[in-house]
């Protein structure tokens, strides 16, 4: 077991290398120099040479790009050009009030979707399987930003309930939460359903069943554990789509996460924080995979005991 | 002797329709089972009056989509206006018309590129193994890592925020997974023995590769490129939304929500209704996906 | 046979499939005695409806498609097709139990071997898990697997077939089942393993003093195991006797066509070519005229094309579904 997340954090060491190395390119390498951009806000010139100096712009791109390596893995993300304070002071600030809708949205995904798949399939094509895949689907279809503006004309604006935006506290946590977590909830609901319906067709209920079993424990004793499986796997993978979605949320509803410090960096051209921003989310979506991939493996046994 | 099930048996002729993939009989009933789901039906109708709209919107829009009248700003749904307008006065229910072309070509076009780019990188990466494979996939495991709003936002950064633009970033970032899927497929399909045979005999690589490994991939073609559509449409209302797609006058949906929204208490129908264009659209797609991926999954099984 | 030796009596059970495209009479008609500790072989192609008609017995074919439109199917006494759930329930796995071809997939990965065999027991017998524990050990011991204590922690896929087989037997088994159903058990398995657990079969046959239907389409397993036969054909019975005579005297033009089917290896150097009997098995959505098996038979007569024969007795025991034993 232990070697096996090992090996999982070796394989993911490259990709993250990857990762910076083309967001590098990117926002380094491809519009040019930075400075010159900057030259657009007259600093300056001798501010200019001293920021150049210590940035260490003059030197060739590799070498840039080795030593912000370097530097990210002290710890160091440079500093931000607007801002004027270090970039991971910036994101560390940010993290845990994404962390905290991240999760809430999770919960909600997973307290509304589960129990809404499972009632689905078991009751397939009756109106509660209607009904809930039905809503399902308008949280996948649903624009993330749109649905968020809705709550909060239907919910501040006209009932007054609850807060419109900031992060003070729990109350404004539930229309993020539920704006982003919704989506999510969608595709957990309709993949519980396939998957229970799929385990439900295996032999071994056959088999459960021909022992004498009644149907709502060949449900819980036999077909769910099978069925969540590939369930867990997804909701790892949907780490990623809620730290995306997070960005989208975190702007309308004005939380102070590092979503809403990448849409800023990028309207205001800031491109060591939108590095770092960038940088930081996708480690934290590698990291989900891994712990996705080793709970994956933990459960099933047929790849524990291998 | 053929594996019959007990619960039913076929005949000669339902065998062999069965057995057939690539010929008329797979579509048609592939049609059938279409017809039968009704939402699915529903869903291509819209898109199909969607299409419509798209085409001739310049015919049948009451307003030009641009034309500023500044007397008229902000008003609510009437007669004259059926939507109400914009902040400029513009007609809300022509600019959502025409904002019908920016959806579908951005729903279409990106993910039919990422599709082609991504079954031929998969496939060349399947095939050919070793070297080719290796490098390919690493690329796509990188490609992979980023969450694909957040890559196509660094996108557009860097190229600059227009429509034309976004077509080339959501190709960019949607290529990888199909790759992924495809070179899985095109790994387990060489191994057959009609593809050994085919080699014994000499047929070119490339022959081989569109004759009998593309067709097997077809059906995980059209699933992916059923659930890709309507994400690519909403990822650029997104990236519109955040200012980093298109750009003002544009009639974008995912534009005109985000100046809607300053008017959200006093004009509220101008953020709303852009977006229930989006709903619909996207629903629309992922009706008719579900219905086609359901019609296709006895196939897929095989 | 006196009424008392009587343990199973099937009596015309129909059981029919309701699909989009037509009524499909998978059991149409079937008449099966089973006494106490007899071993039935019930024999037939894929398709002819023996998996239905032991599902039926279960109480575990799907309604809907299905539906058990006539017959009585008559347990020690009863008529279990008019059972509620909950006595069913009490009744499979228990008095009757039931094991299938597919070793590889017909066990729970998730969850360890030895936990699935003592669900069965504890479902049924009222003891904590430390009694239940030593009783499937005894099971597994009793079966042939070797080290019980280790493999009662295993999971299946850490198993061969032939070991999953034989778990699959003591669940059936652990509780002292009086009729035991076995679909085809060994058609998925190595012919040495096959011959390893047919034997395995009648020794705790004769030690549980169960009664086996045996499903198969292996007139080998037939005729190491069973000591009365049924053979099937589209949905109805069209011989049955007891095993030595069915080899001796194959009357139906079907069970000769089976027999004739069997490669034999000293075969005179005139017949080299082997013997398959013409045509396919009809589609139950479109069944022939007349007898089922006419279209096939080099022996039809005119009649077998008008009308379907019934069971006619053609020796003492010795029942043919043929015109030609009508007398």
């Amino acid at each position: 077991m232990i070697k096996f997340i090992w090996k999982r954090i070796l394989i993911s060491i490259p990709v993250l290398l990857g990762v910076i190395l083309i967001t590098f390119i990117m926002l380094n390498v491809v519009p040019g120099d930075p400075i010159a951009l900057m030259m657009r806000e007259h600093i300056k010139p001798d501010v200019v040479a001293r920021v150049r100096a210590q940035m260490h712009l003059d030197d060739p791109a590799y070498i840039r790009f080795f030593r912000y390596v370097w530097d990210a893995m002290h710890g160091d993300f440079g500093t931000s050009y607007k801002l004027m304070r270090p970039v991971s002071e910036l994101l560390y600030k940010a993290f845990p009030n994404t962390l905290v809708l991240t999760l809430s949205a999770a919960f909600v995904a997973w307290i509304v979707g589960i129990p809404a798949g499972i009632l689905s399939a078991v009751k397939k094509y009756s109106f509660i399987d209607n009904f809930f895949m039905g809503f399902a689907l308008m949280g996948v279809s649903m624009p993330v930003f749109w649905a968020g503006l809705l709550m909060q004309y239907i919910f501040s604006l006209k009932l007054g309930w609850l807060p419109v935006s900031g992060f003070n506290g729990w109350k404004y946590v539930i229309m993020p939460a539920i704006v982003l977590g919704w989506s999510s909830a969608g595709i957990v609901a309709r993949l519980t359903r396939s998957s229970l319906l799929e385990v439900m067709r295996n032999d071994y209920i056959r088999t459960a069943r021909a022992k004498g079993l009644q149907e709502i424990f060949v449900l819980f004793g036999h077909a769910l554990k099978n069925s969540l499986l590939p369930v867990v796997t997804v909701m790892a993978i949907q780490v990623a789509t809620l730290l995306s979605g997070a960005v989208i949320t975190e702007s309308i509803f004005g939380v102070p996460g590092i979503g809403r410090i990448t849409v800023s960096a990028i309207q205001s051209r800031d491109m060591p924080l939108l590095q770092g921003a960038v940088v930081f989310t996708t480690f934290l979506v590698i990291i989900g995979n891994i712990i996705a991939d080793v709970l994956y493996s933990y459960l099933d046994p047929r790849i524990k005991y291998n | 002797m053929i594996k019959l099930e007990d619960k039913q048996m076929l005949s000669d002729q339902e065998l062999s329709e069965k057995a057939d993939l690539s010929g008329d009989t797979f579509l048609n009933e592939l049609w059938y089972a279409i017809r039968k789901n009704k939402m699915a039906m529903a869903g291509g109708i819209v898109i199909i009056l969607l299409i419509l709209i798209a085409l001739f919107a310049s015919y049948i829009s009451p307003y030009d989509p641009y034309h500023v009248d500044l007397d008229m700003q902000l008003q609510k749904p009437s007669a004259e206006h059926w939507l109400g307008t914009d902040e400029f006065g513009r007609d809300l229910l022509t600019r959502i018309m025409f904002g019908t072309r920016i959806s579908l070509a951005i729903g279409l076009i990106p993910t039919i590129l990422s599709l082609f780019i991504g079954t031929i990188l998969g496939m060349v990466s399947g095939y050919y193994g070793k070297r080719t494979d290796f490098i390919i996939m690493r690329i796509a495991d990188v490609v992979l890592a980023f969450p694909e709003l957040l890559l196509a936002m660094v996108i557009m950064y860097t190229l600059g925020a227009n429509i034309l633009n976004i077509f080339i970033a959501l190709s960019l970032v949607r290529w990888a997974r199909v790759a992924r899927v495809v070179r899985a497929q095109t790994m387990s399909i060489k191994e057959k023995e009609y593809v050994e045979a085919s080699r014994a005999i000499g047929v070119k690589n490339w022959i081989i590769m569109f004759r009998h490994i593309l067709p097997n991939c077809l059906s995980s073609l059209i699933v992916l490129f059923t659930l890709d559509i309507p994400n690519a449409i909403l990822s650029e209302a997104s990236l519109s939304f955040l200012g980093i797609g298109a750009q003002p006058p544009a009639a974008s949906w995912g534009l005109m929500i985000s100046r809607g929204k300053e008017y959200l208490f006093s004009a509220p129908w101008v953020a709303i209704s852009p977006g229930i264009a989006i709903l619909l659209i996207v629903l629309a797609f992922n009706y008719l996906g579900d219905g086609l991926r359901d019609a296709l999954d006895p196939y897929m099984k095989q | 046979m006196a009424e008392v030796d009587e343990l199973l009596r099937i009596n015309n059970l129909k059981t029919h499939f309701y699909t989009e495209k037509g009524v499909v009479p998978a059991v149409d008609g079937v008449d099966i005695t089973v006494s106490r500790g007899k071993v039935i072989g019930l024999v037939g192609e894929s398709g002819c409806g023996k998996s239905i008609t032991a599902l039926s017995i279960m109480g575990l074919v799907e309604m809907p498609p299905g539906r058990i439109v006539d017959g009585e199917i008559n347990f020690d006494g009863r008529n279990i097709l008019k059972l509620a759930k909950q006595e069913m329930y009490k009744l499979r796995g228990n008095e009757i139990s039931m094991i299938f071809q597919e070793p590889m997939t017909s066990l729970n990965p998730v969850i360890t071997v030895g936990k699935q065999v003592a669900e069965a027991i504890r479902l049924h017998q009222n003891l904590n898990a430390g009694e239940a524990k030593k009783i499937v050990l005894d099971m597994l011991d009793m079966v042939g697997i070797p080290e019980p204590e280790r493999r009662y922690n295993s999971y299946p896929h850490q198993l061969s077939g032939g070991l999953r087989q034989r778990v699959m037997i003591a669940m059936a088994l652990c509780c002292r089942p009086k009729l035991l159903i076995a679909d085809e058990p060994t058609t998925a398995l190595d012919v040495t393993i096959e011959a390893q657990i047919l034997s395995l079969m009648k020794e705790l046959q004769k030690q549980i003093n169960t009664s086996i239907i045996m499903i198969t389409h292996n007139l080998g397993v037939v005729a190491e195991i069973c000591d009365d036969v049924y053979v099937m054909y589209a949905g109805k019975i069209v011989e049955t006797t007891d095993v030595f005579e069915l080899f001796e005297k194959p009357l139906h033009p079907y069970t000769n066509g089976l027999m004739n089917s069997i490669p034999k290896i000293n075969s005179s150097k005139e017949d080299t070519r082997l013997y398959n009997i013409k045509g396919m098995v009809p589609n139950l959505l479109y069944l022939p005229r007349g007898c089922r098996f006419s279209p096939r038979c080099e022996e039809a007569m005119d009649i077998c094309r008008e009308l379907e024969p019934e069971l006619y007795e053609a020796g003492s025991g010795h029942y043919v579904r043929c015109f030609k034993y009508c007398k």
